[in-house]
């Protein structure tokens, strides 16, 4: 085995499979010109920011309130999915009953349907004329034009993260190892989560930590149920949005490196997690 | 996980095909509390059905809601089929360009080690981390008035933001690396022992992709092109940044949809939201067959 | 000396994979690099092969320097550990695989490809198995398709990587006198890698001890077992394989 992992280091080695120089030159000048070098103009203009500026762009009232409207609700959805995905992935591995097949098809769903249909439907849905949104109302609760309403938005775009995560994981996992803990006489409810939960963890995490990143930028679904009450429900890309149309460039790009820089910290963090975890459970 | 140890009971006595007989046989059940079974199902179909059937069912409801003439009038109109022509303009592009890209890279990154190999692969992942707003912001950032290449599109007249290509560009990115991500871990799985012996044989590169790597990608690549094409046709927040919203012109489906929203024309809205939905059902069949195929 | 190998050193990420390798092979002789797992063997076998390139060194076949040749051009048929059959090719395509794969000029008629493929099933007794997909073969069929393919372009080195290691404990002395029967039919200059020193002793002509990247030891199996060199060698060769070999040429 140790070879094995030796072998595929060939470093100075010669090239045996043809081809590495074109697929390096297809790779590197697509990736070059159709993301790197557009991604690298926020930084090159950011870096014409006067650092004042920009302090004082990112820390006004409607920019900070915009950040955390929008880590807060990405948050909670995130948590939301997380319960959810989990009951989901389950149900999908574990059970079965007519209309599952149907049931693991539709996951996708928010994947493959415009995020601007979902967001207008999810809207009509939930506004206190809405279906469901008469019901609450009555309730006097409000969802749509609320921090509720972009919370469910982003739980919309975020749920088959989480199942397709954490659904393999469980599939693999050992039942053996669960059977072992219920024969040792532990209870069901406590096998679920001193035994199966730690070993799906790792997996939970990452799909939670990628619908959390794309609550932080969702856009299409949520700008229509958040209803832009200012320093209310303006998330941030929408921030971004209303600058461009200003064409207030400047505070656009410094907005867009902030929320940059937070979903690389937050990709860095999951995956600094996830290794830690590894380890733990490779050992 | 009572149901399933049931069935394998079931097939073992009786054998396959004798259904009626299985319920005769109770297999002993030590853990079996079928009510957790039922509340948990009941509460993922709960969730589902609200979550995501529901919402389908708006638009279906509201898009018919003035009848079919007017559902009828709403697709037809002539900025609505503009829209549908440039989407599928836009979404064909970003597949083919992303399928040229993530064969490529696939290949690289899966037969060959180099230095910076972890740091490429983190790199074209970006995109499906970043916000659609900023993916839109950047072309602005680069090709717009005020970026960096503006004067010298400008001497040249040529245009890109608020224009087709543009729009073209965003889907491009904002799908970048979904044929990639689909190929990738099956190559990488497959190990290069194949392409090795096959080239120690003296095969050229071409023959070795066509013969050697690609059957074992095809199924892949099909399932990363139906994923490819689900984002590229419903994109909105970067080519909303980008196209500057000109009905007819730079309008794509998604676009179209918000505009009559915000008109207030919610029946229209809809119903060319319908479309969508169909377009989206229809992703999502295909998907799933692809995927039955695999396996 | 068919193949030579002069003072080779290989690192890999600061693991030193050979350290002044030296060895030479005769024509028509059948070799076998033995040692531990992480004794540099392999990389050898693949640095004969052309798959991996020495940091210093020569690598001679037939007399001339090759380290800059590409393996597909050195005259080598390879059998890899697990074989790495084409996958989704029948057992027929992955035997011509090689006979195709050559340039225009020097690639045979269809006609050719063919008898060549039946000659090839016929010798590895498969004529009836040539529309298998490798996946429908046993561990030993599999094998024997590998070794078919390594040879259908009639190398003059043969190079083969753990041959026995994915096969059944059951087949594997079975298949390993019919190995080394083919390859004294073919007479084809040989060369294999195993761990496993009763293989080692049984089928090769010619064993090469590494430990460490290091050469610990060359000669015939009996000079191993009767004159270990080192002390490595002695404790690498236990008691009970001696006599398992004296037993063995007692048969002979």
């Amino acid at each position: 085995m140790e070879q094995q992992i030796v072998k595929v280091k060939n470093k100075k080695g010669v090239r045996v499979i043809p081809g590495f120089g074109l697929s390096m030159g297809v790779t590197l000048a697509m990736l070059g010109c159709l993301v790197l070098i557009p991604l690298a103009s926020i930084f090159l203009r950011a870096s014409q920011l006067e650092f004042g500026e920009f302090i004082q762009v990112v820390t006004s009232r409607q920019v900070v309130s915009g950040y955390v409207v929008s880590l807060s609700c990405a948050f909670f959805a995130a948590l939301i999915n997380a319960v959810f995905g989990i009951i989901l992935a389950w149900v999908l591995v574990r059970y079965d009953f007519p209309g599952k097949r149907l049931m693991d098809g539709l996951i996708e769903l928010p994947f493959a349907l415009p995020t601007a249909v979902a967001g207008i439907a999810l809207t009509y849905l939930y506004s206190d004329q809405g279906w469901i949104g008469a019901l609450f109302d009555k309730m006097g609760i409000k969802i749509a034009y609320t921090r509720i309403g972009i919370t469910i938005a982003m739980v919309f775009v975020g749920i088959p993260f989480v199942v397709r995560a954490v659904q393999p994981v469980l599939e693999k996992l050992d039942r053996e190892y669960e059977e072992a803990a219920l024969m040792l006489g532990a209870a069901k409810l406590y096998t679920f989560f001193r035994v199966i939960l730690p070993e799906l963890f790792p997996a939970l995490l990452a799909g939670a930590g990628l619908a959390f990143a794309r609550g932080i930028g969702e856009y299409g679904s949520v700008v229509f149920i958040a209803g832009n009450i200012p320093y209310e429900t303006q998330i941030a890309p929408l921030l971004i949005m209303t600058k461009l149309e200003q064409y207030k460039y400047a505070d656009a790009t410094a907005i867009a490196l902030v929320l940059l820089l937070i979903s690389f910290l937050l990709m860095l963090l999951i995956n600094s997690i996830q290794i830690y975890m590894q380890r733990f459970t490779k050992g | 996980m009572e149901k399933k140890s049931e069935r394998a009971y079931g097939r073992d006595v009786v054998g396959d095909g004798l259904h009626s007989i299985q319920k005769v046989i109770e297999p002993r059940k030590p853990y079996s509390r079928p009510i957790v079974k039922y509340i948990l199902i009941s509460v993922s179909v709960l969730f589902l059905a609200v979550m995501l059937v529901i919402p389908l069912i708006v638009v279906a409801v509201n898009a018919l809601g003035d009848g079919w003439a007017a559902y009828r009038e709403a697709i037809l109109d002539e900025y609505t089929v503009k829209a549908l022509l440039l989407t599928l303009l836009a979404t064909v592009t970003a597949v083919a360009v992303n399928t040229v890209f993530g064969i490529f890279a696939a290949y690289l990154l899966s037969k060959f080690y180099f230095k910076g190999r972890q740091v490429l692969a983190t790199l074209i992942d970006i995109p499906f981390s970043i916000s659609p707003v900023i993916a839109g912001l950047v072309f602005i950032l680069t090709f717009g008035n005020i970026g960096w290449m503006g004067d010298f599109l400008k001497a040249h007249d040529i245009k890109i933001v608020f224009a087709v290509p543009g729009v073209i560009l965003a889907t491009i990115f904002v799908t970048f690396p979904f044929v990639f991500r689909e190929l990738f871990p099956v190559l990488n799985a497959q190990g290069k022992d194949e392409e090795e012996a096959a080239a120690l044989m003296g095969a050229g590169g071409f023959m070795i992709f066509r013969r050697i790597t690609f059957p074992h990608i095809k199924w892949a690549l099909l399932y990363g092109v139906i994923l490819c094409t689900a984002r590229a046709m419903g994109e909105f927040g970067a080519v909303s940044v980008i196209s500057g919203h000109l009905r007819g012109k730079t309008n794509t489906l998604p676009l179209h949809v918000e505009i009559l929203y915000n008109e207030f024309n919610t029946t229209a809205a809809f119903a060319v939201s319908s479309i969508l939905v169909i377009l989206a059902v229809l992703i999502l069949i295909a998907r799933n067959i692809v995927e039955w195929k695999r396996k | 000396m068919y193949v030579e190998m002069r003072h080779i050193n290989k690192t890999f990420d600061g693991f030193q994979a050979s350290r002044d390798v030296s060895f030479g092979v005769e024509k028509g002789s059948l070799t076998a690099l033995l040692g531990p797992s992480g004794s540099g063997k392999t990389t050898i076998l693949r640095m004969i092969a052309g798959l991996d390139r020495p940091d210093s060194g020569d690598i001679l076949i037939d007399g001339a320097r090759v380290n800059d040749l590409p393996g597909s051009k050195r005259g080598i048929g390879f059998v890899f550990q697990n074989y790495a059959l084409f996958r989704y090719m029948t057992v027929a395509d992955n035997i011509a695989f090689g006979l195709e794969a050559k340039k225009k000029s020097q690639r045979k008629s269809k006609a050719e490809i063919r008898a060549r493929v039946e000659e090839l099933l016929g010798l590895i007794s498969m004529q009836d198995l040539g529309k298998r997909y490798p996946h429908q073969l046993s561990g030993g069929q599999r094998q024997r398709v590998a070794f078919a393919r390594a040879l259908a372009p009639d190398p003059q080195l043969l190079l083969l990587d753990e041959p026995f290691a994915a096969i059944d404990a059951k087949v594997r002395r079975e298949l390993r006198t019919w190995l080394k029967e083919m390859i004294a039919r073919v007479g084809v200059t040989s060369i294999f890698v195993t761990h496993d020193q009763e293989e080692a002793m049984e089928v090769a002509d010619l064993v090469i001890l590494t430990n460490q990247g290091r050469i610990e030891q060359i000669g015939s199996p009996e000079e191993i077992c009767l004159h270990p060199q080192t002390d490595f060698v002695r404790d690498f060769i236990d008691a009970r394989r001696f006599e398992a070999l004296k037993t063995v040429s007692r048969e002979i």
